[in-house]
């Protein structure tokens, strides 16, 4: 049985990673020619890797679903990156941010990680704004910050509502020009389907190339996975129709350790379901919590007159209104951490308070910033004795430059406009902190296989701060993983190229084949979003905010069934050699089916309850989430041996020697 | 409400490709465009038909992947939107409304509705860049400062998301909205003025590769744009064109 090593360097936290990439063995330039590295998935974790590993020399294959790396969906992120820069002087420090980052996980994160996190924050805003990343700033020319939840200083850097795109595209420029130099082969519009792994090392992947349906071999001396989480499995998620967990789960069925997969985000502020047919949700950025103030009605008389539709929020007078963040939690208010105020949301609609029809809904007010900037506005302009109008039209000009393509975005989805009436928000699956175990060296259980960003379970514990998905991408393709897989890749200098004749190859792609034909073949009665919406909705009713034993239970029995039925039932047209998006989709839902039940398994197993992950049976006399670090401080980290039902669990031991574990209070 | 489709059917790159009607009923005027997309291909599932393939992923407007061409305009009657943002309340029950790919030399379709938009990428991989390793090793972010004004115009042209639709609105498949928006990006800022000459050269001479048409300043671009990318942005590229040609 393997036991789990998470190779953390000895030494105090803060020397640790220097002191390590001190010894650590590297590969010299012209021996980094004859090494191939395949990269699948191009966002900011698989989009900076695939640069910075061209920059060093290595042969890099980097593989995108998509028709160009600058579309993955990293590039939907909104509201920031953070990086312990201390620029605003409030604070700031490597070690704040290094807190806050393990105290928002609710300390289910392993230390050394995260410390290596913050410590290399501050270079990835150096790097992007050396390649031209168009961060906000202020008048005298220096970079602008923003606050966002779960922490007391102002340390995100942001661009616009659309810093991912800007971060994504500045990565995608790095790419380009290694692509531009032949360093980098990249096939967009491929789809990895599996791993092979030769003598127990990774060594290359089977893809299809989506456009013709080709099964194609690819080999390498190191494979990285980068593609993204598992957040799908919920049918209805803030990810792309396309984002998907195939890559991951695949590796994970041929030896690499799934981590913590119950540890899920639902994000507080997402634009709220309208119907059956919808087919994604969309979110509202945690950035706007810097303005907007959370509210449901104070009186339930006033949320039932809502939901009918025959009262207004604009009508309810301010006393009647109930801020339940700002009366909860008076020290973080509207920013407190992403789980808290998801649950917070759940809570009041349950009670009965949701301001929509569906009852499912709580408002997001700027009309209190809007004021305060108007007036403030009116100042600086030298306005004497402001009418009420004026005021208004000087804030939603500094809302509409802070927030506009939020609010356009809003407007245009809901059909409200924002700056007159409150958004409607309500908590939506965002983002996974579970995914696959990897060590210090971001390698998984597999030798030779490596995963970042999102696609890892590593940095964020229970629960990730606001503008901290950016960060850790990029820190794992930008900074971390090339120097530790050259660490690996030191004894394959005279392995020479990995032959895609082995036996291995052959049985892999067989493999592939015969189930991409079952699919065609089969026939059923059902299309693929069928099945995929019936697991959703067992997945957000039992395994959602709340969990409890008994919906867990009924939740692995109901996706088992889902999973019987589907490679009974499931019906896919068109043909293997052409563009076929119902295939794509088949495969997708299938591995969904599979990680759906070890998710619920996983869940059921941590009986307690920390960040994402609530259970209704362990939690305090006011509701607030019970950890149990007694028994619980530990990584649950899944092998496969032939069924989800049949994973077993290996543990590795959290130790919190630089931070002492407390309740985590934002009261 | 109740809607005929007319819908560009092309099995592949060599197929010839003809326009088909479909009927899709009891649409919801909150559905997105592509939503109701999704309630045809359903209902050719069910009929054993192939689905209507159409490129699409983010579904908010950002990924720059969804593509069509709606009763004659890209990303449909809405303004300042991709496809996926459009919404059904924009049409009315009876409507018939007509699908089709971009259409563009240098876009070539693949397959119904979806296209080939690697031309950009080739664009981009031409000098879309700025040629700084990413080790880390630069200087610190405040030591060049920025004026707000430029470090917004250049985000400005930052925003452009790559689908195409400048091209595609475009009577002469002119990708020069597309090609200024990142010479801008980057001529805007001090990092980038280094390589400026060479960038403008070199993306230009690739754009005219591809088999992009010339701009006649119609315009029609900047109606489209769903990110609002200006046509100034073509007048500055211009102008750095002409500084690095004399």
């Amino acid at each position: 049985m393997t036991t789990l090593n998470s190779k953390v360097p000895e030494g105090p936290i803060k020397d640790k990673w220097t002191t390590y990439k001190d010894k650590i063995n590297l590969v010299n330039p012209a021996n980094k020619r004859n090494i191939d590295i395949i990269v699948v998935g191009t966002g900011l974790a698989g989009g900076s890797a695939s640069a910075t590993l061209a920059e060093l020399g290595y042969n890099v294959k980097a593989f995108a679903y998509q028709d160009s790396p600058r579309r993955a969906h990293s590039i939907a992120a909104q509201g920031g990156i953070n990086a312990a820069k201390n620029y605003q002087g409030d604070g700031d420090s490597n070690y704040r941010l290094f807190y806050d980052t393990v105290k928002g996980g609710d300390y289910r994160s392993r230390e050394a990680n995260v410390y290596r996190l913050a410590e290399v924050s501050g270079n990835i805003i150096d790097q992007c704004v050396a390649q031209g990343v168009p961060f906000a700033r202020d008048y005298g020319g220096l970079l602008d910050n923003r606050s966002f939840g779960g922490v007391l200083v102002s340390r995100t850097f942001y661009a616009k509502g659309q810093t991912g795109q800007q971060l994504l595209l500045g990565a995608y420029s790095a790419m380009n020009r290694q692509i531009a130099r032949g360093k980098i082969e990249m096939f967009n519009r491929h789809e990895m389907l599996d791993v092979v792994i030769i003598d127990g090392k990774a060594r290359g992947i089977i893809a299809r190339n989506l456009i013709t349906g080709e099964i194609e071999r690819h080999s390498a001396h190191a494979v990285v996975i980068a593609t993204g989480g598992y957040g799908n499995v919920y049918y209805l998620s803030t990810n792309a129709m396309g984002s998907n967990a195939t890559a991951a789960w695949k590796i994970h069925k041929r030896g690499a350790f799934f981590a913590n997969p119950c540890f899920t985000q639902i994000h507080p502020t997402c634009i709220p379901r309208s119907g059956d047919y919808q087919s994604k949700l969309t979110l509202m950025s945690e950035s706007l919590r810097n303005d907007g103030r959370i509210w449901v009605p104070a009186k339930i008389e006033d949320a039932k007159a809502i939901q009918q539709g025959k009262l207004k929020p604009t009508e309810i007078p301010e006393e009647d209104r109930d801020y339940y963040l700002e009366r909860r939690y008076p020290a973080f208010g509207n920013l407190v951490p992403r789980d808290v105020a998801s649950r917070a949301a759940k809570e009041r609609c349950d009670a009965g308070y949701g301001v929509n029809a569906t009852g499912e809904a709580v408002y997001l007010d700027f009309a209190s910033a809007i004021e305060r900037y108007g007036k403030e506005q009116a100042k600086i302009k030298g306005i004497k004795n402001p009418s009420k109008a004026q005021i208004t039209e000087l804030g939603e000009a500094i809302i509409e430059a802070k927030y506009g393509n939020l609010f356009q975005m809003y407007e245009k989805i809901v059909d409200e406009n924002p700056y007159k009436t409150p958004m409607m928000i309500y908590p939506a699956t965002h983002y996974t902190m579970g995914g696959i175990w990897v060590d210090y060296n971001l390698m998984t259980t597999v030798p030779g296989l490596y995963c970042i960003g999102e696609a890892n379970f590593s940095d964020h514990g229970a629960n990730r701060l606001g503008a901290s998905a950016l960060m850790q991408g990029l820190a794992d393709g930008y900074f971390v993983l090339p120097y530790t897989i050259g660490d690996y890749l030191s004894d394959d200098i005279r392995t020479g190229k990995i032959p895609t004749d082995a036996p291995e190859f052959d049985d892999v792609e067989k493999e592939v084949k015969e189930r991409l034909e079952f699919f065609i073949n089969n026939k059923g009665t059902h299309s693929v979003d069928y099945f995929h919406k019936k697991l959703g909705k067992v997945m957000w009713n039992k395994v959602g905010m709340a969990r409890n034993e008994k919906h867990l239970k009924e939740a692995i029995a109901e996706i088992q069934e889902i999973r019987d039925d589907f490679w009974k039932n499931v019906k896919v047209p068109g043909s293997l050699n052409e563009l076929n998006p119902e295939l794509e989709k088949a495969g997708r839902v299938a591995d969904f089916l599979e990680l759906g039940e070890l998710f619920a398994k996983d869940a059921l197993e941590r009986k307690e309850s920390c960040g994402g992950h609530f259970r209704e049976e362990y939690q305090t006399e006011d509701g607030e989430a019970l950890r149990d670090d007694k028994n619980y401080a530990y990584v649950a980290a899944w092998e496969y041996t032939g069924k989800p039902s049949e994973a077993i669990m290996h543990k590795e031991q959290l130790e919190f020697k630089d931070i002492e574990l407390k309740t985590r209070s934002y009261k | 409400m109740n809607l005929t489709l007319k819908i560009w059917r092309q099995k592949g790159p060599q197929d010839k490709g003809q326009m088909v009607e479909y009927k899709v009923t009891d649409i919801s005027e909150h559905m997105s465009f592509l939503e109701m997309m999704d309630v045809l291909n359903e209902d050719l599932v069910a009929k054993n038909e192939e689905p209507v393939a159409f490129d699409h992923d983010c579904r908010e407007g950002i990924c720059g992947m969804c593509s069509l061409h709606i009763n004659g305009e890209p990303h449909g009657p809405d303004r300042g939107i991709t496809t996926c943002q459009l919404h059904m309340r924009m049409f009315n029950d009876g409507d018939t409304i007509y699908i089709e790919p971009w259409r563009a030399t240098a876009f070539p379709v693949i397959k119904d509705l979806v296209v080939d938009r690697t031309a950009f990428e080739r664009i981009q991989q031409a000098g879309g860049y700025i040629s700084v390793n990413t080790s880390g090793n630069t200087q610190d972010a405040n030591s060049i400062p920025i004026s707000k004004h430029n470090a917004d115009l250049s985000m400005d042209a930052a925003t452009c998301i790559g689908c195409g639709a400048c091209v595609a609105s475009c009577k002469n498949s002119s990708a020069m909205l597309f090609v200024s928006a990142k010479v801008s990006q980057f001529a805007l800022l001090p990092q980038g003025r280094i390589e400026a000459a060479d960038r403008v050269k070199n993306m230009v001479a690739q754009m005219d590769l591809e088999g992009f048409g010339n701009c006649t300043n119609t315009g029609a671009c900047e109606v489209e744009c769903p990110k609002g990318i200006s046509l100034e942005n073509i007048a500055r590229m211009n102008r750095e064109y002409l500084k690095a040609s004399i």
